[in-house]
């Protein structure tokens, strides 16, 4: 009785479109069965080998059960003794040799991951807070928030911290995950392979919005990463607009200034993320909401209404200071 | 017939001397103390875990090593005061019944002066930190606190029996409860030299 | 096959001597102070059922939550007690009570013994095990409920980041909840050490009297250590003391290491007695005996054993040295040899024998299935690359539900069919149970399948929402119907039983001419269990012929009939020699006062008036003092 074959190539192939065609939406990718980089292909090419040993296992239980149901039933049917070599063999013998393979092929690729992360470019800091990634680039001077350029083809150290809690830090298109843990100096890295925005999200509970602390990595090719770095090593944009200025001077003067730091301004707060070059990320509130005029209006004037929870209070501004804050903040790029 | 099966149904079976296995109430106690054990070394595990984890002083700056005076009064009122106690238990055996109110009230006096004296040194030690001042204070509060609560209750025991046996309800024949008791005793004292060994003699090494 | 004329005989003979001395009364005061096993399990099974609901309905309103992205049904405060109660509840309160109502009713009468070997310590575990789920469940009604998650990670549990009542309540509930645990352990096991009847040597014990057995051995080693996290996460909160913040010496990660320790033999502390079900069950509709007895024997304590030895795969990503992780990685493969070795004895006695399909073993089949799926993706968890890709997602959702939806709950579904007819004296309807296994089957598939896929598309665990156009959209929606199915399936179940206790068919002594000693005694069994303490000839004792003729040759035999008081019967420790009979105590308050006690005690913490816990502590003191003292007449020679 043969049964349709398919091939593991054609249902990779099925899943991976269905995933992908599910997906959509300015996000990014953020699947482990899409992989970016050698971080995350060489765990699915574990998950697709497991998962195959895990049918036939599975088959064969089932091939027991199914034999029973079809030939071993009714009054005719006379109960055989024994069976115990066959546990054994069934039991322990093929077990064993299977798991002996399935722990190699683990061991192999747990060293492979830990040796690519030796030959990285440079390094960065990740720190996590309740409920944002705040990023920092020692070697280019650069500090951003919840969201991450790479150049592709070059490794990159990510160097974990927390402010709090335990995070995890997860983007697994191009990396398995690794938590931030208060007093251990985590590592990981990260490598992709082609330019592309992969989503990443905090993947350990850790309060109110851990939902809502997701973060994006851009891989960019070498040119592009360099220009992004020279931009965003720099202090701000300066406003050029009379809107936008007015809207520095709101920001330095209202309470923007105790939390966010723009540099080249006297705000200099530390508890929220640097919004030095703000208006060039795609996102808000870690991810959660676009980062245009509207969402951030409203975000500015109440963020418990975009991210309920979030430790950013409601910024009551009359209509006029606000829009010019907008204009500014746009300009940040 | 198996011969298992013969020996307990032919007649006459039930008569045949069968050493005897221990009460439920001593298998009851031992798996109790098995357990309440077991906390204790994870305690001491917790302890070995963050003085290793810290890699730094031990104690931390600003503590005194333990001075060994004290504990070694502790040690030597908690530890003998299990030797009565035995005596107490044997005597009851033999349905001495002034033995075992004896025995039992020495080991009554030395576990509630090993209270006393801990109290004091509770008293001198507070002075130099406390168990919120930082991890290695809270490890010895909590250790030796849980070991002290130990001995209160060892003591509630032993006075269980004292008022039982003065009321004669503890005689030659029906003294189970003695011997739960004591062993819960020993086994608190066993704890102790765990805990001096971890908590005052190691950070020496 | 169905009555048991032996039975019938020695009852006969003794029956009416041995009620009048083990009935308990009707009325208040024995509902308060009964000693006797058998309702004391239904009382464990009842309540254990009702927690399930609750937590069951949790789960109903977060897949609610869930069935859409952006969703605003539930706040995440709410959602996060939810998913944090939904865990606790599931694991402690129903699982291990569940299971354990089981043992309390079953094991008894398995080797063939009157009561547990310390009924009032019975009675005290399930008046501490109510009083500790009534309280964590009541806080969900103060919006006190936990909401750390049911592993309660710090720093996220310490006061400066979830300062309410809900951690508080958790540590205290899990604290007074591990008493209960521990006294039903060691009833267990002395129980099943000392109280076989003669004969039953200990190649003679049932499977799931040795499931119980080693089940009690992991929570007297296990629950020890989660006790230890509790105290010291409490002290933490409330006193500021400092043992996981690194700022004073601490360190976070020390609560990881204690709690898994605990964790993952309590996985086994709950999978384990399901195993043992379906080993009950298994050789009755094979219509043969289990395939290698000794091995599974060995499997079920070398699980056990090495249980305690695979911990850290829990901690994959948390950063530790990688020569750690390989050693865990090697452990946590090979425990997979034991469990496999229990799925091909099932498999192989079904195949070799002669299938009789019943709704018990239907749930066995579907355990079948389920639980080796989960047992797989547990083997992919064991390798640490892939292990720190999916956990904390959804894979890892998937996984756990599969291993314990399918080898924690199909076992206690068939459990239900195959004993409650025992239990209660009334079948369930057979047409209504395969609707209820199918529909359950469907329904969970449908749920918690597709959480293999989305967890592979990155959606991490523990979120209250989550956005359109990352390809989890549809999977969601999919799991969401599948619980409200799921659902349906178990309320059949629920229904069944209900209208079977109103009206369903009389149940004989022996419905499924099943093998072990249960089956003797009449469906529900008389007070006194067995009116002639059964001789075993075999593992197999309603199988073999001789073991039930004894009932009948021994009724004259005063050391098995034990008509001179309430009496059970000491045998040796590993033969099963008869030894002389054992004292049982009768009906009294002195659990109940002390376990209120014990609560009073937990309230006067947990509320912070220490008053209520020191007028705790002597009701307690007085309680135990009453249950201990010694009784004027003549007890037993000490050992």
């Amino acid at each position: 009785m043969a049964a349709s074959r398919i091939s593991a190539r054609t249902v990779r192939g099925s899943l991976v479109l269905l995933g992908i065609g599910l997906l959509g939406g300015c996000g990014g990718r953020q699947s482990a069965l899409d992989p970016a980089g050698p971080g995350a292909r060489r765990i699915a090419g574990l998950w697709w080998g497991f998962f195959a040993i895990s049918v036939v296992v599975f088959v064969v239980v089932m091939f027991f059960v199914l034999w029973a149901l079809v030939l071993r039933r009714g009054p005719d049917v006379t109960p055989r003794p024994g069976g115990d070599r066959a546990v054994v063999l069934a039991g322990v013998v093929v077990p064993v040799l299977v798991l002996v393979g399935v722990y190699g092929a683990g061991l192999h690729v747990m060293t492979e991951q830990r040796t690519t992360g030796h030959k990285a470019a440079f390094a960065i800091d990740v720190i996590g807070h309740d409920w944002w990634w705040e990023v920092r680039y020692p070697d280019q001077r650069i500090v951003t928030a919840n969201e991450i350029h790479i150049p592709v083809g070059r490794p990159v150290t990510v160097r974990l911290a927390t402010k709090d809690v335990i995070h995890s830090f997860w983007v697994p298109s191009l990396q398995s995950k690794t938590d931030l843990v208060p007093g251990k100096s985590n590592e990981t890295w990260l490598l992709a392979d082609h330019a592309g925005r992969f989503r990443g999200q905090c993947a350990e509970y850790c309060g109110l919005q851990h939902a809502g602390m997701g973060f994006v990595v851009i891989a960019d090719p070498p040119a592009v990463f360099d220009a992004w770095v020279a931009q965003e090593s720099g202090d701000r944009t300066a406003p050029t607009t009379a809107s936008a200025q007015r809207g520095e001077q709101v920001f330095e003067s209202q309470s923007c200034a105790s939390c966010h730091t723009i540099r080249g301004t006297t705000a200099g707060g530390t508890l929220g993320p640097d919004l030095t070059h703000f208006g060039s990320r795609s996102t808000l509130g870690a991810g959660v909401a676009p980062n245009d005029r509207g969402w951030l209006g409203g975000w500015i004037a109440n963020s418990q209404t975009v991210k309920p929870g979030n430790l950013m209070p409601p910024q009551p501004l009359d209509p006029q200071e606000l829009r010019s804050l907008l204009d500014y903040l746009e300009g940040l790029k | 017939m198996t011969s298992v099966a013969e020996a307990v149904t032919r007649p006459g079976a039930a008569a045949r001397e069968v050493p005897a296995g221990r009460r439920p109430g001593w298998w009851g106690t031992v798996l109790f103390l098995l357990t309440d054990v077991a906390v204790f070394a994870a305690m001491l595990a917790s302890y070995f875990y963050l003085r290793f984890a810290a890699n730094s002083e031990w104690p931390p700056a600003g503590i005194e090593v333990p001075k060994l005076l004290k504990p070694a009064i502790l040690t030597v009122l908690l530890v003998p005061s299990s030797i009565p106690l035995i005596w107490a238990d044997l005597g009851i055996k033999k349905g001495q019944r002034g033995r075992l109110i004896a025995g039992v009230s020495l080991t009554f006096l030395m576990g509630a002066a090993f209270l006393g004296v801990q109290y004091t040194e509770y008293a001198e030690k507070l002075k130099e930190y406390g168990p919120s001042s930082n991890a290695y204070g809270s490890l010895f509060y909590l250790i030796t606190g849980w070991h002290g609560f130990h001995v209160l209750v060892g003591l509630l025991g032993l006075a269980f029996v004292l008022a039982a046996a003065i009321s004669g309800r503890i005689t030659k024949h029906h003294h189970a409860r003695v011997r739960m008791i004591a062993l819960f005793w020993h086994t608190v004292d066993a704890v102790w030299i765990a805990i001096v060994a971890t908590v005052y003699l190691s950070p020496h090494l | 096959m169905t009555t048991v004329a032996e039975r019938v005989s020695a009852e006969h003979a003794v029956g009416e001597q041995l009620t009048a001395i083990w009935e308990e009364s009707p009325g208040l005061h024995s509902w308060f102070a009964t000693v006797d096993h058998k309702r004391i399990g239904r009382r464990y099974l009842f309540t254990a059922a009702l927690f399930f609901v609750f937590a069951g309905l949790e789960a109903m309103a977060m897949r609610t939550q869930l069935a859409r992205p952006d969703e605003h049904l539930l706040t995440p405060e709410a959602y996060n007690q939810l998913f944090t109660l939904h865990g606790t509840t599931m694991i402690f309160l129903f699982a291990t009570p569940m299971l354990f109502g089981f043992g309390n009713v079953l094991v008894p009468l398995m080797i063939g013994a009157r009561d547990m070997a310390f009924p009032r310590l019975n009675a005290f575990g399930y008046w501490v095990f109510a009083s500790s789920g009534f309280l964590m469940s009541a806080s969900l009604l103060f919006g006190a409920a936990p909401d750390g998650g049911w592993f309660s990670y710090v720093p996220l549990t310490e006061k400066a980041y979830l300062p309410g009542a809900g951690t508080d309540v958790y540590c205290v509930g899990l604290l007074l909840l591990g008493i209960s645990t521990t006294a039903g352990a060691i009833n267990f096991i002395v129980t099943a050490l000392t109280m076989r009847a003669p004969g039953m040597s200990l190649n003679r014990v049932p499977m799931f009297v040795w499931s119980i057995v080693v089940t009690s051995f992991l929570v007297l080693f296990a629950l020890p250590v989660l006790n230890v996290d509790n105290a010291m996460l409490f002290l933490d909160r409330r006193w500021g003391y400092h043992f996981f913040d690194r700022a004073h010496g601490g360190d976070a990660v020390l609560w990881q290491h204690l709690f898994w320790l605990f964790g993952h033999p309590d996985v086994y502390i709950i999978v384990l007695p399901a195993l043992g079900i379906v080993s009950s069950i298994v050789p009755v509709f094979a219509r043969r005996p289990l395939a290698a007895y000794p091995l599974l024997v060995l499997s079920t304590i070398g699980t056990g054993v090495i249980g305690f030895g695979v911990w850290v795969h829990h901690m994959f990503a948390v950063g530790l040295p990688q020569l750690a992780l390989s050693f865990f990685s090697a452990a946590s493969l090979i425990i997979t040899i034991p469990a496999g070795i229990q799925i091909f004895s099932w498999a192989i006695t079904i195949a070799l024998g002669r299938l009789v399909v019943r709704t018990p073993m239907l749930f066995v089949l579907g355990f079948l299935a389920v639980f080796v799926m989960g047992g797989v993706t547990g083997v992919m968890f064991a390798v640490v690359p892939f292990d720190q890709q999916t956990t904390d997602s959804y894979f890892v959702v998937a996984h756990f539900h599969y291993v314990l939806f399918g080898g924690a709950v199909f076992p206690i579904l068939g459990a239900l069919y195959f004993w409650l007819p025992k239990i209660t004296g009334r079948m369930l309807s057979e047409r209504l149970g395969r609707w209820s296994f199918w529909i359950v089957l469907l329904g969970f598939n449908l749920t918690f399948l597709p959480m293999h896929i989305q967890g592979l598309l990155g959606m991490p665990r523990r979120v209250y929402t989550y956005q359109s156009g990352l390809g989890w959209d549809l999977w969601n929606m999919l799991e969401t119907i599948g619980a409200y199915i799921l659902l349906v399936g178990l309320a059949l179940t629920l229904f069944n039983i209900l209208r079977s206790l109103r009206s369903g068919p009389v149940a004989p002594d022996n419905p499924w001419g099943g093998e072990s000693l249960e089956w003797a005694t009449s469906s529900p069994p008389a007070p006194y269990n067995f009116a002639v303490v059964p001789t075993v000839h075999s593992l197999h004792p309603m199988w073999d012929e001789q073991t039930l003729a004894t009932m009948v040759a021994d009724r004259d035999d005063p050391e098995r009939a034990l008509t001179d008081g309430k009496l059970g019967l000491r045998t040796s420790d590993l033969d099963g020699i008869a030894e002389h009979p054992l004292e049982l105590p009768e009906e009294t308050l002195t659990p109940f006062v002390t376990a209120a006690g014990l609560l009073a005690i937990a309230l006067g913490f947990l509320l912070g008036h220490y008053v209520i816990a020191y007028v705790g502590a002597g009701i307690t003191v007085i309680g135990i003092w009453g249950w201990q003292w010694p009784k004027r007449e003549p007890q037993e020679a000490s050992a």
